[in-house]
């Protein structure tokens, strides 16, 4: 069935009785209220819930500090405004900007790499004065956007050349952003655009040609790589090797989540962080805390939850009109999945320490704006679709 | 037409395509996390008591090892506050199996009370679970030992031992030295909290909270490692802590004794300042408190008792109290007049029991009903006549008066070591249009000149002014503490006097005039305190005052057996001795004392003594005898 071929001039099924009697029914009129304001219920649903944990946890490996609460739920209050902004504008429209949202973001990290105030040791952070933020984050959305855009252009799958001018589109960013150096979002930055490759349909045989460069690329890597770098990835293999220094993040983030054993020492209880031997237990570590306090059972929900709403987003991918609608909903949705799983990998110890936050829960501003931005855009991409019914 | 960009063949097959690849990437992610759970399965379930044990058993605690707050001496080295140690009982909640049968069988052992258990359940509410609680401080000797005994039974529960600050000298120099105690809300946020650590007291008043920085000294640190219970099983190591500061302070206990002796029962306070460097050699407010209640907290009731008492113990006279100076001002009002000319040391006044403004009928009375005669300075000194004074302020004017009494620091803050001194009041007539709104009337000028009227003074104004005098000039800041040691070093560092710039008095022979009057008040024929000099070696300069409390009419007269004590006049007494050369500037003031030559002066001349060391024939009488 063609979408197209309907029009709202002649809704086919809309005088059926069986439609009109749901109609009535509270649940839809709820649903055309969100469909009206351009959100999507589970999405928002699962915001919510995950805003109620991250209060939760924040509580606890705060030292139980309310200020801190009071600054988090500011900050996600921020979030959610930009999140319903982006679900108002109409997917066309950010087709049409892509390519401009894209430029400036590379001119914001050429600046930040020239002019960047220093922070945390790197040069991450444009001062507008009234506040600093990332060109990174734009970026995270940026680039899947822009290689979403190019590749529709044309019937799927890429051709090669096509291939890599998007492989170049990607690379750009990713290698400014490692320059600042911040290995942690140019991680996710590339993901982001190479899912969207990926779910382009190229074929097995490139991708497995591309995972055989990469794993010959490693040696490579660790030639150009920082000496603190190289030395988290030394200590992820043999943590012990150097306990008072970058081991020491990965020995008491394991102590602190081995601890907590199946259920967990409880809300509050949880001795490794409040005792202060868990480094970051607000930030990056956050998950370690929640790992003791409420133990396997907890993070598994906790996963649980992740995966299902990735799975509504991905969902919604699927059910995109446009192809460059689901190229890019369908790299927001599995991107969010990346985050978790370089942060969840990062504190149990099974990927080097990069420093990147855990999605929705752990304390902190830029990466909740661009996390929700994302949900924003997925929002708009299913509630403007042309609808066969109301 | 439909629009090219949709590509409508291609769609439905690139649909699918991205389906297929997002079902792919779905599956991969859920692997991924697979290989997450199975990790973290590791981790929580199977080496689970390993990370568990590690948690537990080895956690390194960083214990603060707070500093021993500085000692505090008189001049003789007789120590005013000291720490001595004291015994807690002290529960980290996290460790006692239960609470409450815990509590119950330590009520048994110890005789709790319910108010320590009412306290205990307040304290910890404030603080977390693996933090040590105070159940019960200052256990006596016999409490220890018998917990001791029986301590295998109380897991988590444990003595500690802390020093607690002691003044051995009780309430002697509670206005003085002050008092330390609990740390507050609000002075938690002015300190450094990190040096606090560990610390439960803080300077709360007088020199222990002028000199907190000094006194409190640096915190140190040991690094330990404790076991299940939260029980050290070794030091890792350690930084120790740099103690306070001893400070030694210019105060002498026998002349703090010796006046606050001399007052008695009444009310009031002596202030005696070193003339050479400012130093004050006693500092007395009555009546007083023990400040030793303050250390570890003073009880509601306690402390309501205190504040409610009408005789207000807890506010230092010493520094804050007003009182009209009374005729010990006309020394100062007549060097202003000498000085500015208005009067000579011979010129002469008749005192008819009374003096009115030209024009005006109105009789401001002298003291002596009957009248002076002829006075001059040196006799109107001496008999305190008020004729003569009103007379001189009237020539002086308002103007000039203020403007030269503020050499001596009347209206202004003395600056001397103690926090809360006040200004005291010195009137003008911009005062008057300020605070009053109201025009400044002749007839207030000529009770300023006889130190009544809206004018008040401190004690420890008063005997700066004093010292200021006697020193022709020469004003040093009143000053406490003499010589700080600190921790380390071997010897004391003095604190330097601290010398104002000298008064800009012209002619020196009208110091010597002033003076010589003053002299004449105690050893001259007719001096209002002509009692209080007998037996001497030396002359020293004095003056009386009697400060009215309240106004009485006209011709009305003043009869203290039928007036109520608290309506008496404050006896008042200003001296600096010798009088050539002088060493020791003294300023009594009795609140409802009566009589400046009857009660204050002789509290001045035991001082006196007692700095001179003079036996009068009554004390060696009776040291014979013993």
């Amino acid at each position: 069935m063609n979408p197209l071929m309907n029009d709202r001039r002649n809704p086919p099924r809309a005088m059926s009785p069986f439609l009109h009697d749901r109609r009535k029914a509270p649940k839809l009129q709820w649903s055309s209220l969100l469909q009206r304001a351009h959100l999507d219920g589970w999405l928002l649903l699962g915001i919510i819930i995950f805003s109620i944990l991250s209060m939760l946890v924040l509580y606890s490996s705060g030292g139980q500090d309310t200020a801190i609460l009071i600054r988090q739920a500011i900050r996600i209050g921020i979030a959610a405004i930009f999140m319903i902004l982006l679900a108002q504008i109409h997917p066309d429209r950010l087709k049409d900007i892509a390519f401009w949202v894209y430029a400036v973001g590379m001119l914001l990290l050429l600046v930040v790499l020239l002019f960047g105030t220093i922070g945390k040791g790197a040069q991450r952070w444009l001062d507008l004065g009234f506040f600093r933020f990332q060109p990174s984050e734009i970026m995270k959305l940026a680039v899947p956007l822009v290689v979403a855009v190019y590749l529709a252009e044309r019937p799927l799958s890429p051709t090669y050349p096509r291939l890599l001018v998007a492989l170049i589109l990607i690379a750009a960013p990713v290698f400014l952003i490692s320059q600042q150096p911040d290995l942690g979002t140019a991680l996710l930055v590339g993901s982001s655009g190479l899912i969207v490759i990926f779910l382009s349909g190229i074929s097995w045989r490139v991708i497995t040609g591309f995972l055989a460069l990469c794993a010959a690329a490693v040696p490579v890597l660790w030639y150009f790589m920082y000496d603190y770098q190289r030395r988290r990835v030394m200590t992820l293999f043999n943590p012990e090797s150097d306990p008072l220094g970058a081991g020491y993040h990965i020995i008491q983030s394991k102590i602190a989540i081995g601890s907590g054993g199946l259920h967990g020492r409880g809300w509050l209880h949880g001795t490794q962080s409040h005792l202060q031997f868990l480094p970051e237990q607000t930030t990056d570590f956050v998950f370690a805390v929640i790992a003791e306090e409420f133990g396997l059972v907890g993070v598994i929900a906790l996963i649980v939850l992740y995966l299902l709403v990735t799975a509504r987003g991905m969902y919604i991918a699927a059910q995109a009109q446009a192809t460059y609608m689901k190229l890019l909903a369908g790299s927001i949705a599995l991107t969010f999945l990346v985050y978790v799983f370089v942060n969840v990998g990062m504190v149990i110890g099974l990927l080097p320490v990069v420093g990147a936050p855990l999605p929705l829960i752990s304390y902190g501003g830029t990466s909740m704006v661009t996390l929700l931005a994302g949900f924003g855009i997925l929002m708009s991409i299913h509630t403007h679709r042309r609808m066969m019914s109301p | 037409m439909i629009d090219p960009r949709y590509r409508l063949k291609d769609h439905s097959r690139e649909s699918q395509l991205i389906s297929t690849r997002l079902i792919i990437a779905g599956v991969l992610s859920v692997l991924l996390f697979g290989i997450i759970i199975f990790r973290l399965v590791i981790l929580q379930i199977v080496e689970f008591e390993h990370f568990d044990s590690l948690s537990n058993r080895n956690r390194i605690d960083i214990e603060p090892l707070p500093p021993q707050r500085g000692l505090i001496y008189d001049r003789n080295g007789v120590l005013l506050a000291e720490n001595i140690p004291t015994f807690s009982l002290e529960l980290i909640p996290e460790k006692v199996p239960d609470i409450d049968a815990t509590l119950a069988e330590l009520t048994t052992l110890l005789s709790l009370t319910e108010e320590d258990i009412e306290a205990f359940k307040t304290r910890r509410t404030r603080h977390r679970a693996f933090e040590e609680v105070v159940l019960r401080s200052q256990l006596t000797e016999e409490e220890v030992a018998l917990f001791s005994v029986n301590r295998h039974r109380f897991p988590g529960v444990d003595v500690v031992g802390r020093l607690i600050r002691h003044y051995p000298q009780g309430a002697l120099f509670a206005h003085a030295v002050g008092y330390v105690g609990r740390i507050n809300q609000q002075e938690m946020q002015e300190i450094d909290r990190q040096n606090y650590k560990g610390t439960l007291q803080i300077g709360k008043n007088g020199v222990e909270k002028q000199y907190e920085d000094l006194l409190h000294g640096t915190v140190g640190y040991r690094q330990v490692e404790t076991n299940v219970q939260g029980r050290t099983v070794r030091e890792l190591y350690s930084e120790p802590a740099t103690g306070g500061e001893d400070l030694y302070l210019h105060l002498d206990i026998n002349l703090q004794r010796t006046a606050a002796e001399a007052l008695g029962d009444y009310s009031g306070s002596v202030v005696a300042l070193d003339t050479r460097n400012g130093g004050v050699l006693a500092l007395v407010s009555k009546p007083d408190y023990d400040p030793n209640a303050f250390v570890t907290g003073i009880s509601v009731k306690d402390y309501a008792e205190l504040r409610d008492n009408p005789e207000q113990p807890l506010f230092n006279r010493a520094l804050r109290g007003h009182y009209p100076p009374g005729s010990t001002f006309k020394p100062f009002v007549a060097l202003a007049g000498l000085e500015l000319n208005v009067v000579t040391e011979q010129s002469r006044t008749y005192c008819p029991g009374f003096y009115s403004l030209p024009g005006n009928d109105h009789r401001y009375r002298c003291w002596r009903r009957q009248g002076h005669a002829h006075v001059d300075l040196k006799s109107a000194m001496a008999e305190s006549c008020d004729v003569y004074f009103y007379d001189l302020a009237h020539a002086l004017g308002i103007d000039r008066l203020h403007g030269f009494l503020d050499y001596f620091g009347f209206g202004h803050q003395t600056g001397i070591d103690v926090p809360g001194e006040s200004r005291g009041l010195s009137p003008s007539r911009e005062w008057k249009r300020a605070q009053r709104n109201q025009a400044w009337f002749p007839g207030e000028t000529l009770i300023s000149g006889i130190g009544q009227g809206f004018n008040q003074t401190t004690p420890v104004q008063l005997a700066h002014a004093t010292a200021t005098l006697g020193m022709m000039g020469t004003a040093f800041k009143p000053q406490l503490v003499r010589a700080t040691k600190a921790d380390t070093d071997e010897g004391m560092q003095l604190i330097g006097a601290q010398q104002a710039d000298s008064l800009p008095i012209q002619q020196s022979r009208n110091w010597q005039a002033v003076i010589e009057s003053m002299v004449e008040v105690i050893h001259g024929r007719r001096g209002t305190a002509r009692h209080t000099g007998e037996g001497l070696p030396f002359k020293f300069a004095g003056k009386t005052g009697t400060a009215q409390v309240f106004g009485i009419a006209q011709d009305a007269k003043y009869d203290a057996e039928t007036l109520a004590k608290k309506l008496h006049d404050h006896a008042l007494f200003v001296a600096f001795a010798p009088a050539e050369d002088p060493e020791i500037a003294i300023a009594v003031v009795v609140e409802n004392g009566g009589s400046g030559s009857g009660v204050a002066a002789p509290i001045a001349r035991k001082l006196i003594d007692v700095y001179f060391g003079i036996e009068t024939e009554k004390e060696a009488d009776e040291s014979i005898d013993e």
